[in-house]
């Protein structure tokens, strides 16, 4: 497949014999067959997208004593009950007495509920990210007054409960509800006592 | 009428600027795609807002499949082969190098430990098969899981824990690994899961 030259084969009459020039034109084809051969083994091969992760703590298991309890206000308390079924179950404050309202996952769901008991943090929240885009706070400074809002003094505190019928994608969409309402304090707790009574209650 | 004589044109293309493309892209996605881990069963994990990536290294990684069977991994070949020995010191069995080689070759293990040789055993295709992979045991009498954990942390304290669970886990088996870790007091660990609206 070499570069046919326009001038061969034409050699003038009479003409002294000229050594002929070598075409320097290489022919790339098979390069790029095999550069495109190696695009597609690297496409498939690998992944561009890293996975996402989403840091949680839990309470450890041998300091949970009477004494290290942090008690949180009743007026600040909701306890959410993961079920079944895609479904949630929450009440507020103390669980004497409560009535598990039911809701579910969607925009109008839980979360509506969490702004709407949060809502003065995720106002300020907003407000110091419009601040940021604005200013252009750097973000250190950015992270120290996030949660410095979000530990505020009227902070919900969120029981996360999860039954044993929930999915474990219901937990993280629990979790991920708790980020998009700028709920720093929250635990997830065995679904037990009380509360146990409550969610089985309801079932019957 | 004279004819009208139509010169032959060359039909050569020249490559070298499609070869410029090509190896543009090829650098292109070598530099910022990372290989695929092999893993012996599919996850699709749950999506959340979160933004935060997973470190590539210094990770030890369950895999939590629906139904149940849980199935663990550290990265570094070198710190496998040590976790491995620990391992084998604990539960007093015996791997030969051949199969120790073959282990640190494993992204991630989901079988109870003393299987391991007749895992290793089998051919790379049917390694894959459910019936080979029961996953690591949990249950409180022999909590081997416990251990792998406990040994990793020895063998590398820098280790951050990542939780790859399918989204349809029961949240039963999710908790039974989280108790598990909340033995060790390890309780800070990170869900893998993927952007929200994929």
């Amino acid at each position: 497949m070499a570069d046919v030259s326009q001038d061969q084969g034409s050699h003038k009459k009479g003409g002294k014999k000229r050594s002929k020039k070598l075409a320097t034109r290489i022919d790339f084809t098979p390069m790029v067959d095999l550069g495109f051969l190696l695009i597609t083994f690297f496409m498939l091969a690998t992944t561009l997208i890293k996975p996402q992760t989403m840091e949680i703590t839990m309470p450890s298991s041998k300091d949970v004593q009477e004494d290290n309890q942090t008690v949180a206000k009743a007026s600040q308390a909701i306890t959410v009950i993961l079920g079944g079924k895609d479904k949630i179950y929450y009440y507020f404050g103390k669980t004497e007495g409560a009535q598990l309202i039911p809701t579910d996952y969607s925009a109008t769901g839980l979360r509506k509920v969490l702004l709407q008991k949060n809502y003065d943090i995720v106002k300020q929240v907003e407000d110091l990210k419009r601040e940021k885009a604005k200013t252009k706070m750097n973000d250190d400074l950015f992270k120290e007054q996030l949660s410095k809002i979000k530990a505020g003094k009227n902070a919900p505190v969120v029981r996360i409960m999860a039954s044993d019928d929930a999915s474990y994608k219901n937990l993280v969409d629990a979790l991920d509800e708790m980020n998009i309402c700028s709920i720093s304090r929250y635990a997830i707790v065995n679904l037990e006592g009380p509360d146990k009574d409550l969610y089985s209650k309801l079932n019957i | 009428m004279p004819k009208v004589k139509i010169p032959r044109k060359s039909t050569w293309v020249d490559m070298t600027a499609m070869t410029d493309v090509a190896f543009l892209l090829l650098t292109f996605f070598m530099l910022t795609s990372n290989f695929t881990k092999k893993e012996p069963i599919l996850v699709s994990t749950p999506s959340s807002i979160s933004e935060i990536k997973i470190p590539e290294v210094n990770v030890m990684t369950m895999l939590i499949d629906p139904s149940g069977r849980v199935f663990f991994g550290i990265d570094g070949q070198e710190k496998r082969r040590e976790l491995l020995s620990k391992m084998a010191d604990l539960y007093k069995l015996s791997f030969t190098p051949d199969q120790i080689k073959k282990y640190t070759l494993l992204d991630v293990y989901g079988n109870p430990l003393e299987m391991l040789p007749a895992y290793l055993a089998l051919p790379a295709e049917t390694r894959d098969n459910p019936q080979n992979n029961l996953g690591i045991p949990t249950d409180s009498t022999n909590n081997q899981l416990l251990s792998w954990v406990k040994a990793a942390r020895e063998v590398n304290p820098d280790l951050r824990i990542a939780i790859k669970a399918d989204e349809k886990t029961p949240y039963l088996v999710v908790k039974n690994v989280m108790k598990t870790l909340q033995e060790l007091d390890e309780n800070r660990y990170n869900l893998i899961t993927r952007l929200e609206g994929e």
